[in-house]
């Protein structure tokens, strides 16, 4: 099932058991599948149409009276249309809004430069207050979803639109921190949302060239846990961080942000290298800006071969 | 029409003036602030604060209560005079803004001040915010009403016709917009910078209900909040636009940009209050 199905069903979900929850649209609801929400609990759905920065100030509105308000659009927009928005009348109101960046990093794919957002991560990663989510999976998508809603507060969350492979099963508890998925001791690939499924790939290439790898799975960007992200690097000295978006500002940045602090370590950073994206499809667009699995074992190798020697 | 005793007419001028005064006093000793806007909507205030608004001082998170926002959210300082002045905090505060320890910012700021129902500084979002309060205070069945000043020279964002289109399309006639239309923005005349007349025909094609007053007239004012919340029948939002001057009550700040932002000296804040003596023809009742 494609991550955007999941967003819209999981708020129905989360909508039969929860009177607080709304959903606003701003005339995107059959892509961001809030047309399923539309459909089952249409008392609940707000249609504000093209007008972004109406629709996260009634969001703030919404949730200033109790409600927990879903303001649907794309991640480009959401990050820089309505930024101003989500700022003062979200994030510094300390509103209990839930945006999910629909269509993030290359998921707009066809839909060219404007559509594809790479900025999303590091915007709002700058504006206090403001928690950001990358889930990977539709089970972990479906638990963020129902965590950020027992979380008072404003959060971010991007929800690609594209299926993704199950990376977890029903035994997993999602709790904000980052993920530990394989125990390697060569070199540390870590990823966020989309990108995840590329480190665990990376992973299995290099073991067959007989690097050891650990994976590690970033949902939540900030705050961001630094225990796990630590002892790994620790351990294997050398870390590489993937996401699609571009390398500055988003998980690249966060992980060598923290690293400096506990354990300055080498870090290589597979993502957009600073420049808009064009249009094409899902495995045109990886190739040709370096977000394949090859080119995260790729990054592995050169960063191995920064390793202290002491 | 509601009959309105000449007394609370009277008693109402007189806290307006009292919000004025205390406004200078307050953005000379926070060495901060906006005077002209602050002084141009201090009719309106008073009448909210004292008539209009159904709120509880000692319970200032009452659910059931009106909303406020001033989404010109720099005119903060006539805000905080009124708020003082209704008892959601000491009056002392006044003179205490700007400095870091200080409960009032130099824009609104709910997480801040008691009594604010929004936080503002980027002009164009209150009535936004207000429209979603009203949207949710319907779904819910609360009899309460949402009111939003915005400011004559904030009509030229966006984001104010796209609230006015969407409460419009919504039929939120338990939302009020107030424009405090002052005629003079940060540099210049509105009409100057970018025209905004007709404005009322430009609320009326947006499909609210339309009052035009004179936002320095008492009785106007109480008459048009009436028509808003207790005689709407029309099932519309419904603006007030509030013609008055900026600066109103110190001769030499009104209609002049300088007094836009710009904290009064302590020379400039005598002759001020002076003045505002001479034109509301009352003494030292601004502060006990």
């Amino acid at each position: 099932m494609e991550m955007r199905e999941v967003y819209g069903r999981t708020l129905v979900e989360l909508a039969r058991q929860d009177e607080r929850i709304v959903v606003i649209d701003a005339d995107l609801n059959t892509s961001t599948r809030t047309d399923i929400f539309l459909s089952e609990i249409p008392g609940r759905f707000i249609q504000l149409g093209i007008a972004e920065q109406n629709a996260f100030g009634w969001a703030a509105g919404l949730s200033a009276m109790g409600f927990i308000p879903f303001p649907s659009t794309f991640a480009c927009f959401a990050s820089t249309r309505a930024l101003d928005q989500v700022r003062v009348a979200i994030a510094y109101q300390y509103r209990n809004v839930k945006i999910p960046g629909s269509y993030p990093g290359i998921s707009a794919d066809k839909g060219g430069g404007t559509h594809e957002s790479i900025e999303d991560l590091a915007i709002m990663r700058a504006i206090p207050n403001m928690r950001v989510l990358a889930p990977a999976d539709a089970t972990e998508l479906r638990q963020v979803m129902h965590a950020i809603v027992e979380y008072n507060g404003p959060v971010y969350f991007r929800v690609t639109k594209y299926e993704l492979p199950d990376l977890f099963d029903e035994s997993y508890e999602f709790d904000w921190k980052p993920v530990l998925l394989r125990d390697g001791a060569d070199v540390t690939l870590v990823g966020t949302g989309y990108m995840t499924h590329k480190c665990v790939e990376a992973a299995e290439i290099l073991a067959r060239e007989g690097v050891d790898a650990s994976v590690v799975h970033v949902p939540c960007l900030k705050p961001l846990d630094g225990e796990l992200l630590t002892d790994l690097a620790r351990k294997t000295k050398a870390m590489v961080t993937a996401e699609d978006h571009n390398i500055h500002g988003g998980l690249g940045s966060s992980v060598a942000e923290l690293l400096s602090g506990t354990c300055p370590t080498y870090v290589e950073r597979v993502g957009i290298k600073d420049h808009f994206c064009k249009s094409g499809d899902e495995d045109e667009l990886c190739e040709a800006y370096g977000l394949r699995a090859e080119d995260v074992a790729t990054a592995a190798k050169k960063v191995m071969g920064k390793k202290p020697t002491y | 029409m509601r009959r309105i005793p000449e007394q609370k007419i009277r008693e109402l001028e007189q806290t307006a003036y009292q919000i004025r005064t205390l406004a200078i006093e307050s953005i000379s000793a926070c060495e901060v602030g906006h005077p002209g806007g602050s002084l141009s909507q201090a009719d309106i205030l008073a009448a909210l604060y004292f008539d209009e608004l159904r709120i509880r001082p000692s319970d200032p998170n009452w659910e059931d209560r009106d909303r406020f926002i001033l989404s010109k959210a720099h005119t903060c300082h006539s805000l905080y005079s009124a708020l003082a002045l209704k008892g959601f905090f000491p009056k002392e505060e006044l003179f205490r803004g700007g400095h870091i320890k200080s409960v009032l910012q130099g824009h609104a700021d709910m997480k801040m001040t008691p009594g604010l129902d929004a936080s503002g500084g980027s002009l164009g979002q209150g009535l936004s915010i207000a429209a979603g309060m009203a949207w949710a205070a319907r779904k819910m069945r609360k009899d309460l009403h949402v009111y939003c000043l915005v400011g004559d020279g904030e009509c030229e964002e966006g984001q104010i016709w796209e609230a006015a289109m969407s409460a419009a399309h919504n039929k939120l006639d338990n939302l009020t917009c107030i424009v405090d239309y002052n005629k003079v923005q940060a540099k210049a005349w509105v009409y100057d910078e970018i025209n905004l007349d007709p404005l009322a025909d430009k609320w009326i094609s947006f499909g609210w209900q339309t009052v035009e007053i004179d936002g320095h007239d008492m009785e106007e004012i109480l008459q048009a909040f009436y028509t808003a919340r207790w005689m709407n029948r029309t099932g519309r939002p419904t603006v007030i636009i509030a013609h008055t001057v900026k600066g109103r009550g110190v001769p030499w700040m009104e209609f002049n940009p300088a007094w836009h932002t710009h904290a009064p000296n302590e020379e400039d804040k005598k002759r001020a209050l002076a003045d505002l003596e001479t034109s509301y023809g009352r003494c030292g009742e601004g502060r006990e």
